[in-house]
């Protein structure tokens, strides 16, 4: 199975506002963004499993004339708590970088 | 309707970063009648609010003032700056004003100058919470009051009634507390009376200056076209350009939703939004939406939490890297009984984490079996609690085991790099966003004011 770095030209994250986190995930192309884009793979689980998400804030809008997609997920601590590691969320991306993915059936 | 398509020159992502001369004088060249930006966000963190100080440096927000105020004056064109000071509380728009004013003197101009204030009064939102008047944004629960009260400052972003109120008004700068980003940029089209939709999300597309081009290191700012049917945008720098990708791809950036925005009063819709290349440097943008609302403004609040102490080290010895998780968690161990036995702490009184800068400071996670061992590693302490002086002694108590922490217990004492000594450096509180929230207001100026300053009129006096 390919991972996500396999089949995106770029991954990005951020902070969207202190509450949330934004991820911005550009495939490589049209077939691409059609086979994983929506992929199961990149469900709530997942965010739930790396970072400790609450599952119902996850929210995924796939964007085809950018052959992107967006998740958000609310933060689990707010930007800039006592144990804040990553206050604009810059990095959480690479931890995306090698989840496998399966395309969607 | 317009006669005439608007021009806005947005000269920088934030007010601060660094106007350029030539392009403010390319945007007034093609005929711009606005200036327009804001000088801050939420992004940088809660200190900013709490503290009602600037994260830029007063110089070189005195650097853009100078440029911008003189370009504005100069072609008699408003000038328009939104979240004054980064958190745009009182104290930040008036840390603002007093640099405006000092420009002014400089530049021997006497503008018209309004100043927008929206930080808010505890015991009116406490009214407000108790009419049901404020809802959580998620994934926020209800408001208690207890979150108002432990707030140092609290603002409520503005939409476009203010600024447009103050343009209607006759001023030539303005400047804003807490405003959207979209809001400060928007609101001249507006009151000239170009369409919603577009002029939302031209304001949008330019909020981070030249972000939104190809080349974003080449340049500081745009220029919007707005007119009746949508938007054009341009780079300011004549050797940059914009293209649809770029363009669109900014309705992304730092947002949760990339077809949707709410604002002080409406929703901006750009899912059916065209965009297409008009000419090698700009885009041209229709089919962008504004759906009407009723009127909410987001708070804002910070408050100061528990207080930190850090220390810091480098390591090199091998043997410790190739066995950097154990050494790790021995260490906190002992640090953390260190501090039970000497300051008599209770495990709710205080926190301390050590963060592996060269392995996995970023997650904290612990990471795959077959990395292989880092070169060097930077090993920052950091100790949390209820006072400064607390946290203090924790790193001091914490000092020696920190310093010499050994792989083995029955081996020589190893000095690890220190950075710096004296090696405890107390780095004031942790501050924090405490209000995720949105408020229903009577009208869009019940929870604002405004002051005018008329610097004719004060030297007629």
């Amino acid at each position: 199975m390919p991972t996500v770095n396999d089949v995106c030209q770029h991954v990005r994250s951020k902070n969207a506002g202190p509450f949330w986190v934004t991820f911005d995930l550009f495939f490589d192309g049209d077939e691409n963004f059609k086979k994983y884009a929506t992929s199961p793979s990149l469900g709530p689980d997942l965010f739930n499993r790396l970072f400790g998400a609450d599952t119902s804030t996850v929210k995924a809008f796939p964007v085809p004339s950018l052959n992107m997609v967006k998740i958000s997920y609310g933060r689990s601590s707010p930007q800039g708590g006592e144990v804040e590691r990553d206050m604009h969320c810059g990095q959480q991306f690479v931890r995306l970088l090698d989840v496998e993915l399966d395309a969607v059936s | 309707m317009l006669e005439k398509p608007i021009k806005i020159i947005v000269p920088v992502g934030s007010l601060g970063a660094g106007v350029r001369e030539e392009e403010l004088a390319y945007g007034l060249s093609k005929g711009a009648t606005a200036i327009a930006t804001d000088a801050g966000s939420t992004d940088s963190g809660a200190a900013y609010l709490a503290l009602g100080v600037s994260k830029n440096n007063r110089g070189s927000v005195k650097r853009d003032l100078t440029l911008l105020m003189k370009a504005a004056y100069g072609a008699q064109i408003p000038l328009i700056v939104g979240t004054s000071g980064q958190a745009g509380g009182d104290k930040n728009v008036n840390w603002t004003r007093d640099i405006a004013l000092e420009v002014a003197g400089e530049l021997g101009i006497k503008p018209r100058i309004a100043l927008l204030y929206s930080e808010q009064d505890k015991a009116v939102l406490k009214a407000k919470n108790a009419d049901g008047k404020i809802t959580p944004l998620p994934p926020s629960g209800a408001l208690d009051d207890s979150a108002i009260d432990a707030c140092e400052h609290i603002v409520a972003a503005m939409g476009v009634e203010p600024y447009i109120a103050a343009l209607e008004d006759g001023v030539d700068i303005i400047l804003g507390g807490r405003t959207t980003d979209t809001a400060v940029i928007s609101c001249f089209a507006l009151w000239k009376g170009a369409p919603w939709g577009p002029s939302w999300h031209a304001a949008k597309v330019a909020e981070c200056g030249a972000q939104c081009s190809d080349y974003p290191t080449n340049g500081s700012g745009v220029l919007l076209h707005i007119d009746n049917e949508g938007f054009e945008v341009e780079p300011l720098s004549t050797t940059n350009r914009c293209s649809p990708h770029s363009v669109s791809a900014h309705m992304l950036y730092e947002t949760s939703n990339p077809y949707h925005l709410t604002e002080p009063g409406g929703v901006l819709d750009v899912t059916n939004a065209v965009y297409t290349q008009a000419d090698e440097r700009t885009v041209r943008v229709t089919g962008s939406v504004w759906n009407k609302k009723p009127y909410t403004m987001k708070l804002e609040g910070a408050g100061i939490g528990r207080y930190q102490t850090v220390m810091l080290i480098g390591i090199q010895d091998p043997k410790i890297l190739s066995r950097v998780d154990e050494f790790h968690d021995n260490m906190l161990e002992v640090l953390n009984e260190r501090v039970k036995k000497t300051m008599g702490l209770k495990d709710d009184e205080f926190h301390i984490s050590l963060r592996m800068y060269g392995w996995n400071a970023v997650s904290g996670e612990k990471l795959p079996a077959d990395t292989p061992p880092p070169r060097e590693i930077g090993v920052l302490f950091v100790a949390t609690a209820e006072t400064q002086e607390i946290a203090s002694q924790m790193a001091k108590a914490c000092n020696p085991y920190f310093f010499h922490f050994p792989l083995n217990l029955d081996e020589e004492l190893p000095s690890h790099g220190f950075a710096f000594s004296p090696a405890d450096i107390d780095r004031g509180p942790v501050y924090e966003f405490l209000l995720n929230h949105v408020v229903v207001t009577e009208n869009p100026m019940e929870l604002l004011r405004t002051n005018f300053i008329d610097l004719k009129k004060e030297e007629a006096a």
